[in-house]
Parts: structure tokens; sequence; C-alpha cells
């Protein structure tokens, strides 16, 4: 009988292979355990093992092809064997890998009309997205990608609880008039998250009696959010082209200003403000006179989105990953307004609370790791925005004056931006602003 | 509200319109002197007499064009076919003259007249007594088509299809004419022709049964409820006009769907409504339709082969399942 021998899956990220070098030629026997090819992945060149005993009767790919995994390689089987049809039903694109999974679906069978033929299984080749019509309004209504999803319905089929999933849990509604699309891509921005930030927690170590260094670690399964992370940030970091400006701010008037002011809210005992406060607010006024960079790059429908209004997003590390809570006009909004809001929005995000609006909808995002004693660090662009700005610790620093070396507050800022929309002039003049703000906090309240 | 068999139902039906309007007779095979192969018009003879209540030769093709002669002339004929098996001896009058007349006479003649008669399987009668018409006739525009699956809408559906002014096939089942149910005594009670009924709310599957396929869904949407699945289940009472969007409106709902459907699967009313729901509700389907109907054979005789051949509430409960991706 014809034994295929298909592209095996080799890493987790392998997605297609390369066959290097074949190891035999056609005719010759091989026993299970033989290396017949080397196959390149994307990780490393490996040897491609048969599991079966039998004479090579085909080389269906020659040396340098890459064919997705599952793809058939070559064919095995008993000497001067007729493997036309084997080799048809892959070239139809009919059989996959569990083609008794394939034969067994099909809309007619099992319901009382045995002498009707049941619906042919959709080719599995791999590059045809199989989902539910429902299933796929949602994921375009959603912005989910469905050719990241795995579907939990028959031959793979990606269903409405899949989407759910997807979303985090939440009921789809089933809606009975034609939704307006209110919700735009929460899952964008409930992932929407800047740079590698938070400090992975590490596994517990549990101890064994027979504890051995090759032991593989624990592995978990992928969230939903961490796909999502995952998913769009790799997406932002490959496709919008980032470049990166870090500028030095003197922070000496915002740590004094941010005394005075939190030593009058202790009196009064209102809510103190932090530095992120001050840095939200000023952001949120440079941006106001710099649209170019409150901006996003709709490649889709060919056009660059200025934003006429500044919604500033706060990146916050939660157990699960990232989440963006927005401030709403920040602009518009005093400083203690914003730390109460900051702070509110993040324990709900912590608590797993927050609510589509309150995490979608930014124009411009902040990430702070300062607090981690981290002087400086890039951040991954929260799309589709087109800056991000990653905010260092303040740290003392002897810095020059009038000639004089004293003690200073200084605190680095880098801004990564999208060069399709913002150009690095238009970057640096934007810093120089928020620059000038910070350095002065007292503008803040002009 | 008064308990009533459905054969009484529709005896209700016709002698109360008989009594209102007197252009209004029945005849068929057996109707008068027999009080009906079925006992619906038991009694009608004595009551309205022989002019009203007429027995006919075995002679489908002659008397369902003498029906529709006497509806062309302004009378109400009630033609009564002793099963519609037997109809297809005069499917040459229904389909082109009671169909077609208004529409070929630009309007100038119109064919009040209803035909009525046990449609569909009972039990062991073996293939030529076992036809589920209603695909046949609903697909000739002219003919309105009923099915009911309860006493009270059979006394509603008959007194609406015998005032109507066009042409009415109305399919009875002959297993259900003994079942009783509530039905109104309101002498104006009229059901409107193209109008579902919704006969169980649940969110998880719409499950859609005329006629006796009714009594299969709301079986199987109990089946369901023990597994605490919530499946909506929709009696389209008529088959054509067909109220699709009362159907749409619960797919929407639930985005799935199985149908129930006594008639051989293909080119059935089964698929027309198939059909009509992925070309309306596409976007809102999360899996195939499904559909549960009749094996494509003629009808066995044998009881266990004919237990075989019909729908089942297993079978549909099994459907409901796959479409939800449970199993």
């Amino acid at each position: 009988m014809a034994i295929p021998v298909e592209m095996p899956k080799m890493s987790d990220t392998m997605e297609e292979g390369v066959l290097v070098a074949w190891l035999v030629d056609e005719g010759a026997a091989v026993a299970a355990g033989d290396i017949i090819a080397q196959v390149e992945t994307d990780k490393a060149t490996m040897d491609l093992e048969v599991y079966d005993d039998g004479v090579l009767l085909k080389k269906v790919i020659g040396e340098g092809d890459a064919v997705p995994i599952g793809a058939l390689i070559a064919v095995l089987g008993d000497k001067g064997e007729d493997v036309s049809d084997l080799l048809e039903r892959y070239s139809a694109g009919a059989a996959s890998r569990d083609t008794s999974a394939a034969e067994n679906v099909g809309v007619a069978s099992g319901n009382g009309q045995d002498s009707l033929p049941a619906l042919a299984p959709v080719a599995g080749d791999g590059s045809r997205v199989k989902a539910s019509p429902l299933a796929k309004k949602l994921a375009q209504e959603h912005g989910l990608d469905l050719t990241r999803m795995r579907g939990s319905g028959p031959e793979g089929r990606i269903v409405k609880r899949d989407i759910e999933l997807a979303m985090g849990g939440v009921q789809v509604p089933a809606q009975t008039q034609a939704p307006a699309p209110l919700v735009r891509e929460p899952e964008r921005e409930k992932s929407a998250a800047p740079a590698a930030t938070r400090v992975p927690t590490p596994a517990p170590y549990q101890p064994t009696a027979f504890s051995d260094a090759d032991q593989p670690g624990e592995t978990v399964r992928i969230s939903q959010m961490r796909k999502a992370i995952a998913r769009r940030l790799a997406q932002s970091k490959f496709t919008a082209p980032h470049f990166y400006l870090t500028i030095d701010v003197d922070m000496d008037r915002a740590v004094a200003a941010r005394a005075r002011v939190n030593a009058i809210a202790e009196k009064e005992g209102s809510e103190r403000i932090s530095f992120n406060d001050i840095i939200t607010k000023a952001c949120a006024v440079a941006l106001r006179s710099h649209p170019a960079v409150n901006a996003s790059y709709l490649e889709d429908q060919g056009e660059i989105r200025y934003h006429k209004s500044i919604h500033v997003a706060v990146a916050v590390a939660i157990d699960e990953g990232l989440i963006t809570p927005v401030i709403r006009h920040a602009d518009r909004k005093g400083l203690s307004e914003i730390g109460a809001e900051t702070r509110m929005l993040a324990q709900k995000a912590r608590d797993r609370r927050l609510q589509p609006e309150e995490f979608e909808g930014s124009t411009f995002t902040t990430s702070n790791l300062g607090m981690f004693g981290i002087e400086e660090f890039t951040a991954i662009i929260n799309p589709p925005e087109a800056c991000i700005l990653a905010i260092g610790a303040i740290r003392d620093e002897a810095i020059v004056r009038d000639g004089q070396v004293v003690a200073g507050k200084r605190m680095k800022l880098t801004m990564s931006c999208d060069h399709r929309v913002v150009d690095g002039a238009t970057g640096s003049r934007f810093l120089e602003t928020l620059r000038k703000y910070l350095e002065e906090p007292l503008n803040l309240l002009l | 509200m008064a308990e009533m068999q459905f054969r009484e139902a529709l005896r209700a039906a016709m002698v109360e319109e008989m009594e209102r309007d007197d252009t209004i007779f029945l005849m068929g095979e057996e109707v008068a002197e027999y009080d009906g192969a079925y006992k619906v018009s038991e009694g009608m003879l004595a009551q309205f007499g022989a002019k009203r209540v007429i027995d006919t030769p075995i002679s489908e093709n002659g008397f369902a064009g003498l029906g529709i002669g006497a509806a062309l002339n302004g009378l109400r004929p009630i033609v009564e076919f002793m099963t519609w098996n037997f109809s297809f001896v005069a499917i040459d009058q229904l389909i082109n003259n009671a169909a077609k007349i208004r529409y070929m006479s630009g309007g100038q003649f119109k064919v009040p007249i209803v035909f009525r008669g046990p449609n569909g399987a009972a039990g062991q009668l073996a293939a030529t007594h076992n036809t589920s018409t209603e695909s046949i006739y609903a697909t000739f525009p002219g003919l309105k088509v009923v099915a009911p699956s309860n006493p009270d809408d059979a006394k509603g559906l008959l007194k609406s299809a015998i005032r109507d002014d066009d042409p009415v096939i109305f399919l009875e089942s002959e297993v259900m004419f003994g079942w009783k149910g509530d039905v109104s005594e309101e002498k104006n009670y009229l059901i409107p022709i193209g109008k579902a009924r919704i006969a169980r709310q649940g969110d998880a599957v719409t499950i859609v049964g005329h006629s006796k396929s009714y009594w299969v869904a709301m079986k199987t949407a109990e089946m369901l409820a023990e597994d605490g699945i919530e499946a909506e289940v929709i009696d389209p009472r008529t088959i054509r006009p067909l109220d699709i969007d009362t159907i749409l409106e619960s797919i929407r709902k639930t985005n799935r769907c199985v149908i129930i459907d006594e008639s051989n699967p293909f080119a059935s009313i089964s698929s027309e409504m198939t059909y009509q729901i992925q070309e309306r509700a596409f976007d809102y389907l999360d899996a195939p339709i499904m559909r549960i109907t009749a094996k494509d054979t003629p009808a066995p005789y044998a009881k266990n082969l004919m237990e075989y051949y019909m729908p089942s509430a297993q079978d549909a409960y099994d459907a409901c399942r796959k479409v939800m991706y449970v199993d």
C-alpha cells in the first residue's frame, strides 16, 4: 500500500519547510527510522525520518522546494506499485492529514438521507480558512484575524464559540438586526500594548525527586490575551517602520512642582498626582500643537487620519498581559482629574473589568518603566497610532549648568515613531515641545 | 374553547362556513352517505342535504374539474380527496386550471376552491398512499398550500381557506384526525394564511416543522431541553405563502437551523426553506442547515422499515446537536 510522507511540523512556529537535500534515491528500500532527506525549517535544518518500511517510490518535491506542513514530500510503498491515485488525491488538495475525519463530515450524513451524497469537504490545502458565515462576519466586525485562529468545529471550522473565546469569553450578541459597528475592534485595542515591558513572573520551580537538567520546562497554553498581544505587536513591529528618538529632560521643576501639589493635596485630603500624570498631561497638551503626531496610518483606506481629539492611553501591566486604558480628552483635563482617572482605570484593568470603550480609541500611548529603574527603552507602537512614548526613570545626575557641575534630576523619553506617518523632524519637534512643558510645568496651566 | 379532535375541528370549520354562505358545498368520494372516509364530514349530509354534500364517483380528474368549473361560476366548492396521493390523477386540473386561470385571464376569473384531504404518510399504507405532496403543489404559483399541525389551527386556517378567493391546497394528516386539542368556538375564527407560529421559545437552535413534523420538532425540543438546550420551534402552518421572515428572525437569534419535513428530500419544501435562509441570513449561520426528511425512496410497507423511513425525533435531536457543535 502506498504510504504518503508529508512535511512534518518540526517546530511550533514552522509553517513550511524547504527540502534541502535528498539522502535516498528513488527505488531504494528504506526502513522505519531511516533519514531520507534534510529539511530546513524556520529554525534549523533537520533530518526527515520515515516511519514505515518500504521502497521510496517517488520523490514528489525537488531539492530547494518549499512546501507547507502536511504537503506531500514523497511516497513509500511496495516496489512497482502504482501511486498515481495517491498523487492525484494530494494534487486535488482533497487529502488532509486526517482523511477519515474529512470523509465523516458532510451536511447530509446521519440525518436520514443516506441515499443522498454528503457534501464534499472543502479542500484542506491550508490556504483557505474554514469558518462559518457567522464567524466570518463577527471576525470582520471585531477585527479578528481568522487565519490566526483555531476552529473547534468539524475539520477545524471556526465557529461562533471560537470567536467568543477569542474575544475573551464574552458572549457575542446574537443580533436580530444588522448591527452598526459600534464596537470598533476591541480585540485590537485590548492587545495594543507597548513593548515588552512587564517582567514576567517566573513559573514556580517545582523540584522533583529526579530533577534533571534536561527536563522540559513547564508549558502553558497561550492565553487569548497573550495571543492577541503577540499578534498585534508583531503586526505593528513588522508593518510599521519604527524609528526612535530619545531626549533627556530636566525634571527639577517637575519634581518640585509635584512635591508642592502633593503637599497641598495631602493637607486637603485630595488625590495625589504622579509623574506619570504630569507626563500624560504634557503629552496631551503637546499633541495639541503637533497634530501630525496625533495621527494614524490607514493603509487599507489609503489615508492618514489626523485625529481631532486627543486620547492618551497609558499602558498598564496586569497578570495576563498588558492593556492600555485611555484618558479621553486628556488635554482638557486637570492633573488631579487625570491622576484619579488613571488610577481608577488601572484598578479596573487589574480586575479585568475594563469596558471596551475604556481601552479603545486612543490616539497616543505612553509606557512607563521608570518605577522599575529602567533608564530608557523603546516601545512598540500601539497600532494604528503613529507614536508611543517610552518613559524612563527619573534619576539623579551630575549636570553641568553654567560651567558648574551640579546635582540635577533627569529623565529619558524615547518616542517610537511610525515613519509612514511621522518623519524625524516632526517627531523631534513634538519632543521639543513636550520637554518644554515638562521642564516648566507651569506652562501646562496655560 | 372546546376540546375537539382534528377531524371535528375541520368539520366545524366547514359547517360554520356552509351555514354562513350557501354558495359553499362539499364534494368527494364517500363524503356524504358514508359520512366521510375518515368521518370528517360526519353528519353534514343530514344537515345540508345532497345538493351541498355530494358523493362523487372515483374520478378525481372529473370532480376536481367540476369543482373548478363551479368556482369559476360563482360557487365556493370544497373538494375532498380521499388521500392527496389520488390527486395526481387530477393534477392537470389543479395545475393547469385552478392555479393558472386567474393569471391567464388577466384577473377576469377567480377560482375560490379548497382541495383538502389527508396528506403524507400514515403508518403502513405503502408507497402509493404515502406521498407528501406539499412541494409538488407549492411549486406552482397560483396555489396556496396550507398544512396545519393541530385542531385549532386546522379550524382557523380552513375557514380562511374557504373564504380565500384563490385555490387552496389544504393538507391534513390521517394520523392526526383523532388527535385532540382546544379549538376556538368563535364563528369568525380566522387564522391568516401566511403567518407562522412560534410554538416554543429558545435561543440555541431553530427547529422548523409543519403538520405532523411539528410534533416531531416539539419532541426533539423536549429531548434537547433535558440536555439544557433550549430550542426554538417554528410551525410554518402555511407552506405557500411561506412566512420566511419569522423563520429568519429566529435564525438570526439562534444562528442554526434544523428542518423536519416528511417529504422526500429532493427539491422539497425543506430544500426551498434552506435556500431562502442561506440567501437571506447567510451571515447569521454558524453551521450548515440540516434537514430531517423521509428517506429518498418510495415509502416501504414493513413497519420497521417505515419507522426507519420517516423522520424521527432522534435524528432531529442528533442533527441539532451537530449544528450546535456539541458532539
